[in-house]
């Protein structure tokens, strides 16, 4: 693919798309990636950077991180901050996903341990965490007590028996968004998603065990201070979000923005799917106080799903989940948009910063860390795909310029389609098993979309981020275990 | 059903192309591009339920984004899988227009229907519904 004539290197991880590459650009779009992950990008890539620069509001750059692909509205990847009373909120720079995020546990067990128990531990797994088309959360939860979910996040879960406190420390906000507001989500969203708590979902959603080789540790101290500790230990990663209710959530104020938009607003965009409204709009507020409740199902589904994780631990290894040293490294939501104070040119201000398949990434220091990690920076999980590992990684103080994001994962190559015209999902599970890693799905179709070589190379991606001073990298974790979707 | 899944314009998402003689013949033929996103072998969907769709949208694109949507809502809400079976477009006199749209289907059932990927939502990026050469066509990406 041939790149826009206007791109220029600003450094050597960075590649700056002037406003002059597209009518409309209020601010130039940046992106992150190696030259070998910039050559890798689609056209669409740039089109949706450059279309984001034109949003109102907007700060600084229109950036785009190293697993950066072509998404709807905001690239894959896409990071926006915008100015509170000029500025604007938009679905599409969040995506359906509300709240899709990653959350990393330890246990006590090494490889050796798990190995023996690793089929039975994948279909208990399997059968604790509903996956896939339609699938029912096992929390019997009614449309009233749904509202206070999404309104308490990990809180209520913490009411209820499903988390420690510890959890919620060692979620990104404490596991609740202040200020969600249960009025501001339709009843359709609620009939969607009140019986989904605990559940998977589908695509590029899993839960996978993990092994932390000796070999794949890149800084021992680090490593020790996010709670790895011993050679071969055994972790479990997974990646989920806010289901049907998250989904439901973004659809409706899609519809809702795109009939006040132009209408009521005045704004003109290139893409209807960036339809927005002014965040100090009463639209725009309302779609914020239900983006809060998504945020919030996120959370609290993530929790749920720690627990029967925690449940079918217990089980197999007949101890204790404490016992087991079952703690969380960290959970990080990378669909949102959050207030945060930010500095622009030596001032300190309060922005809203969209991230769309992003993550937060606070260096050393930075205010918002748990004090466990004051001085390593924050856990940030990245995932890859399901044959070739994920990584846990630092925010480093370099990533001020990105307003403290870095990447989320790997990053689609090739489409779903074409991986599942090149791979069939059968053999493709009887190859994994024969490399160790052994994987229950709920469609083989579902599975052949995911294999490996449909995703860039997470190694490369990872180096990219290290390399921009954004995340630096901890462990290479390899999946032994996985289920899907 | 006329429709096929196309490569070129989503890698993260799923693509696909639709046709039909009439408005209401491609409305049919997306429902079942839909279906066939979310399992295999849609025909094995049998028609044990039926339901109204009925909406009202001034645009004709969004009238099919809106219908969409409803059938994933169905997925999620009743964990029911839907063929539009008759479908009945009218203009308004005061301008847009009406859908009714009869949908028979079943739950979804893990041990019948072998499921492909959970539909999260109906996309606006690169949607187009028009004419072309007395053929109406849409293309829709769809977000899993």
């Amino acid at each position: 693919m041939s790149l826009p004539s206007q791109l220029r290197r600003i450094s050597e991880n960075i590649w700056e798309l002037p406003v002059t590459y597209r009518e409309g650009m209020r601010v130039p779009a940046r992106i992150i990636a190696s030259e070998s992950l910039l050559a890798g990008m689609e056209a669409g890539v740039f089109d949706q950077a450059a279309n984001v620069a034109c949003l109102p509001g907007i700060i600084d750059y229109s950036w785009c991180m190293p697993d950066g692909h072509w998404g709807y509205g905001f690239p894959i990847g896409g990071v926006a901050a915008m100015d509170l009373d000029s500025g604007v909120i938009s679905p599409g720079g969040i995506g359906f996903d509300i709240n899709c995020g990653m959350r990393l546990v330890l246990t006590t067990l090494t490889e050796a341990e798990v190995r023996p128990r690793i089929r039975e531990l994948v279909d208990e797994l399997f059968f604790a965490i509903p996956t896939g088309v339609g699938c029912k959360g096992f929390v019997r939860c009614s449309r009233g007590k749904f509202r206070r979910v999404i309104e308490n996040g990990s809180g209520w879960c913490l009411e209820n028996g499903l988390a420690l406190p510890e959890d919620l420390e060692l979620t990104e906000e404490g596991g609740c968004f202040e200020g969600a507001d249960a009025d501001a989500c339709s009843e359709k969203a609620i009939e969607r998603g009140f019986d989904q708590i605990g559940t998977l979902g589908s695509g590029n959603h899993y839960c996978e065990i993990q092994v932390a080789r000796p070999e794949n540790i890149f800084d021992q101290a680090t490593a020790r201070a996010f709670g790895i500790t011993i050679p071969n230990q055994v972790l479990i990663m997974f990646h989920c979000g806010s289901r049907g209710f998250g989904h439901q959530v973004a659809t409706d104020y899609l519809q809702s923005f795109l009939k006040v938009m132009t209408v009521k607003y005045g704004i003109k965009l290139h893409d209807r799917e960036l339809a927005c409204a002014p965040f100090r709009s009463p639209e725009g507020q309302a779609y914020f106080a239900a983006m809060k409740c998504a945020a919030n199902m996120g959370f609290a589904n993530r929790q749920v799903i720690l627990h029967r994780i925690r449940e079918v631990f217990s089980r197999v290894f007949h101890r204790s989940p404490g016992d087991l040293g079952m703690g969380m490294v960290y959970d990080v939501a990378h669909n949102t948009a959050k207030l945060e104070m930010h500095s622009i040119n030596g001032v300190q201000r309060q922005l809203l910063v969209h991230r769309k398949g992003a993550t937060r990434s606070l260096g050393p220091g930075m205010s918002g860390l748990p004090e466990c990690y004051g001085e390593t920076g924050q856990p940030v999980i990245i995932g890859g795909s399901m044959e070739t590992g994920s990584y846990l990684l630092a925010g480093m103080a370099g990533s001020a310029a990105t307003f403290c994001t870095t990447a989320h994962g790997s990053g689609r190559t090739m489409s779903r389609h074409q991986a599942r015209k090149m791979v069939q999902g059968r053999k493709l599970l009887g190859e994994m098993e024969q490399r160790g890693i052994h994987v229950r799905t709920a469609s083989f179709g579902g599975l052949a979309e995911e294999a490996g070589l449909a995703y860039k190379d997470i190694d490369v991606v990872a180096r990219a981020t290290e390399e921009a001073g954004l995340s630096r990298r901890v462990v290479k974790l390899v999946p032994i275990g996985n289920i899907k979707g | 059903m006329p429709f096929r899944f196309v490569d070129e314009i989503t890698s993260a998402d799923v693509a696909f192309e639709a046709w039909g003689e009439t408005r209401e013949e491609m409305f049919a033929s997306c429902a079942a591009a839909l279906l066939n996103t979310m399992v295999n072998a849609p025909e094995r969907v049998q028609r044990q339920r039926r339901i109204e769709i009925r909406l009202e949208y001034e645009e004709l694109d969004l009238l099919l984004f809106s219908f969409l949507q409803e059938l994933i809502f169905h997925k999620d809400a009743d964990q029911l899988l839907l063929h539009a079976d008759s479908v009945w477009i009218e203009e308004k006199r005061e301008g847009g227009f009406r859908l009714t749209v009869i949908a028979g289907g079943e739950c979804f059932d893990a041990g019948r229907h072998q499921p492909l990927v959970d539909v999260k939502a109906v996309t606006l990026h690169c949607f187009q519904v028009g004419l072309v050469d007395n053929v109406w066509k849409a293309v829709v990406v769809l977000d899993v």
